[in-house]
């Protein structure tokens, strides 16, 4: 990411530059466990998030990210608008843009917005979420939650850990990836760190096409897939989206492929349970299976602020020279 | 601006007599070395080497080729209702340059061209125009495919071409009283092929790209599906059907098979179906939003092959110009549609392989380049001029005096470009009021010299003269 000034896809990412990723988030991690957890690495720098669709996970995990990075955080709402959705974005932008921006966080309900975007102004572009594109800090986050599950079973230090661990794990994406921006982000980064994935969704969840998608399988039996995965990635219904013409109902939906508890007892001892949420208690997770060890839920959302600082950072950090961590200098608490 | 011997043609003036030198002409009797002397709005003489006249305007032809100037079965002109995208007299200009010399108005104006009142406006619209503006009447009131819109009154006013185009008549039953009620009418039914149910309101060809966007896609079926029933429509009411812009390979084997059964049906395609895939809108560029989308290789391939087979009969440029805050949008909200007279020909060109260059003059998403379909100059000429002026009603068996051919006393609409110049669409060029148009910046070979319509040079060396 050393020469980057976008993320817009995790396509945009080879292997090499996510596990670089990964590396200089374990340095962030750290700094969220000080006593004063900020540092001066952007001080001086203006980030914006301009989120145009309901979000408060993403979008809090955003600007406390940058505010521990000591940035200046705008935060623009577009909701309001939304009834003239796109018409005036561009407007919007370079509006904000003049008032000398160094970072948009770009949060929109039409897949590209984020790239329209990086098309209008010069700052630096991430995407947020866009429609049914992709979301590619929360497969950033979800790749190093992995990570730090599995070098702490293993007993390995943190810095330490490669990307081995990711080689050959059998992870199954539950549900609605036709319509789900994290399943594109999701799918493609763990693929490229070599695990083998599995879709399990019923057919009218499915894109239309999954020609080009690193997957090994498909499948409609969730019960068949689970004893055989390390990892059970569950995708949210997006009830409000309107489910009508795709599913007969959530009801339907839950009994065939909702992770009940007499379904996550077929999965192995130490499998992991995953969700980008907010979850359908109820529907894709049942409240119960929500709360066992094997869910790492909460420890995705922890984990998502020092994975935003990180990409913040090697967007934003490294001016002239590029290192591949941050030095000790930039990560001194504020004011020291 | 040449000067020399005779008097350059001058602005708003039709000169007594124009001589295009040194060229060859190319029209459906064939190709010969011709001079062409233009005089009175006719061609008075064409023969391989004429005498100067005195006070004749000379025009030079050297290295070009000299046609029947194009005509275009499909043109948004906008007029009335949304002239800040254009109107009739701009694009009458990107027409001309273009070496158009005969535009059908598209009728999906705001109002629609369903009452004799609006067609009566384009038609006076299109008096001053710089090439004849042929006005496409709507198959049913307000294009919403419940009534039959007065096709007998607009008829009456010259109209040849119906459609609803922007959408298709979604009722099987309002289609099959379109095509009985327009029977001894004397015009052709144009359908815009897309079952709205099945469509969906995606945004893009559905496939893999649009899977991997996240983009709501459209089928191809959407298309196929409509020009089976139509083609079945012809055969229940012996209504002539003329298919617009097909983007399929199934659509247009569909349309083989109709046309081997001797139904009464045609078919056009467009310069970017035969040109562009799905895979530009990678970047969710929304330039390329058009609709019918972009298909995949597989589908290009198909056309251009339709195209040398005879199956495709005219090559239209669905020229769609939208303002620049109608397309600065996320790829969702964009509107569909790209530019299309300035650049049809030679796009057309370089796509069926008939400039020498060509297969590498067009840098994106030409896929099948490969493969050379070469088809003759004349071939691609002929889906460019004479075969869709005859479509529009527009030739001169029919009445109308386009499509050619170039022989004394025919009238003198004519098209002269230079098949291997190479040149690239600035900006300030674009005739258009819009500036939606993919090739921008791109090297593309042919250039139009020069353009006469009714014997009037509107376009000399490549500059409108009005």
């Amino acid at each position: 990411m050393t020469q980057r000034r976008h993320l817009l896809s995790v396509n945009d990412l080879s292997p090499d530059e996510i596990a670089e990723v990964l590396r200089v988030s374990d340095a962030f991690v750290e700094v969220g466990h000080r006593d004063i957890p900020k540092v001066p690495a952007l001080r001086g720098r203006t980030v914006v998030t301009v989120f145009a669709e309901q979000s408060t996970r993403t979008r809090l995990s955003f600007e406390t990210a940058a505010k521990r990075l000591s940035a200046d955080v705008l935060s623009f709402g577009l909701e309001g608008s939304s009834v003239k959705k796109g018409e005036s974005l561009r407007d919007t932008v370079e509006t904000v843009a003049a008032l000398g921006v160094d970072a948009f966080v770009v949060r929109h309900p039409s897949a590209g917005a984020p790239a329209a975007v990086a098309r209008w102004v010069d700052a630096s572009v991430i995407n947020a979420g866009d429609g049914w594109h992709e979301h590619p800090t929360q497969a950033l986050l979800d790749c190093y939650t992995i990570r730090q599950v599995l070098a702490e079973r293993s007993g390995q230090p943190l810095e330490k850990a490669g990307t081995e661990c990711f080689v050959g794990l059998r992870v199954a994406v539950v549900g609605d990836v036709r319509h789900s921006r994290v399943a594109r982000s999701v799918i493609w980064a763990l693929a490229a760190l070599g695990t083998e994935i599995t879709i399990v969704a019923p057919g009218s969840l499915l894109p239309p096409s999954l020609e080009g998608w690193p997957v090994a399988a498909v499948s409609h039996d969730l019960d068949g897939v689970l004893p055989n995965v390390d990892i059970c990635y569950l995708l949210r219904l997006q009830i409000e989206r309107g489910t009508g013409e795709f599913l007969p109902s959530a009801r339907e939906y839950s009994a065939g492929y909702g992770l009940s508890v007499r379904r996550a007892e077929r999965m192995a001892e130490d499998a992991l349970v995953m969700h980008p949420g907010p979850m359908n208690r109820g529907i894709e997770i049942a409240d119960e299976v929500a709360t066992l060890p094997r869910s790492v839920v909460l420890r995705q959302v922890a984990n998502g602020v020092a994975v935003r600082m990180a990409v913040l950072f090697m967007l934003l950090g490294r001016a002239a020279e590029s290192v591949p961590v941050p030095p000790a200098a930039m990560l001194g608490t504020v004011g020291a | 601006m040449p000067e020399g011997a005779g008097a350059v043609p001058g602005e708003g003036r039709t000169p007594a007599t124009v001589v295009i030198r040194g060229g060859t002409v190319v029209d459906a009797h064939g190709a010969r070395r011709a001079d062409v002397v233009v005089s009175g709005g006719t061609f008075v003489d064409v023969s391989p080497r004429v005498e100067i006249r005195s006070g004749a305007a000379e025009l030079d032809a050297g290295g070009c080729l000299v046609t029947p100037g194009l005509v275009d079965l499909h043109a948004h002109l906008r007029q009335p209702g949304d002239e800040e995208a254009e109107t009739v007299e701009t694009a009458s200009r990107a027409a001309a340059l273009g070496g158009f010399t005969a535009v059908v108005a598209m009728p999906n104006t705001d109002p629609p061209v369903d009452s004799a009142a609006v067609a009566h406006e384009v038609l006076d619209l299109a008096a001053g125009a710089m090439c004849h503006v042929a006005v496409a009447g709507a198959i049913t009131v307000g294009r919403a495919g419940e009534h039959l819109a007065p096709m007998r009154e607009l008829a009456a006013l010259g109209v040849r071409l119906f459609t609803d185009d922007g959408t298709g008549v979604q009722d099987p039953g309002v289609m099959r009283r379109a095509l009985e009620y327009a029977r001894g009418l004397g015009v052709t039914l144009a359908q815009h092929c897309e079952d709205r149910s099945l469509a969906g309101g995606g945004h893009m060809h559905e496939g893999a790209w649009s899977s991997r966007l996240g983009v709501p896609g459209v089928p191809s079926e959407a298309e196929e599906l409509m020009v089976g029933r139509d083609i079945a429509l012809c055969r229940l009411t012996g209504g002539r059907v003329h298919f617009l812009h097909l983007s399929t390979a199934r659509s247009v084997a569909l349309v083989a098979a109709a046309k081997a059964e001797g139904l009464p049906v045609s078919a056009e395609v467009t310069p970017h179906h035969l040109t562009l895939t799905d895979a530009e809108l990678a970047g969710f560029d929304p330039v390329f939003k058009v609709n019918p989308p972009l298909r995949t290789a597989a589908d290009v391939g198909a056309l251009r092959d339709a195209c040398a087979r005879g199956i495709v009969d005219a090559v239209a440029t669905d020229h769609a110009p939208h303002p620049a805050e109608k397309k600065d949008a996320p790829l969702d909200t964009a509107a569909p549609g790209m530019l299309g007279l300035q650049t049809a020909l030679p796009v057309t060109l370089g796509a069926l392989g008939a400039t020498p260059s060509g297969r590498n003059g067009h840098a994106s998403g030409a896929p099948g380049d490969a493969r050379e379909p070469v088809m003759d100059v004349r071939d691609v000429l002929a889906l460019l001029s004479w075969l869709p002026a005859h479509i529009a009603g527009l030739a001169r068996q029919q009445g109308g005096d386009q499509g050619g051919p170039i022989e004394a006393g025919a009238p003198a609409n004519l098209c002269v470009f230079d098949p291997t110049a190479k040149w690239t669409l600035d900006e300030a060029a674009i005739a258009s009021r819009s500036r939606n148009t993919p090739w921008l910046g791109r090297v593309l070979v042919g250039q139009v010299r020069h353009t006469l319509y009714r014997g009037d040079p509107v376009v000399v060396d490549g500059e409108a003269r009005r």
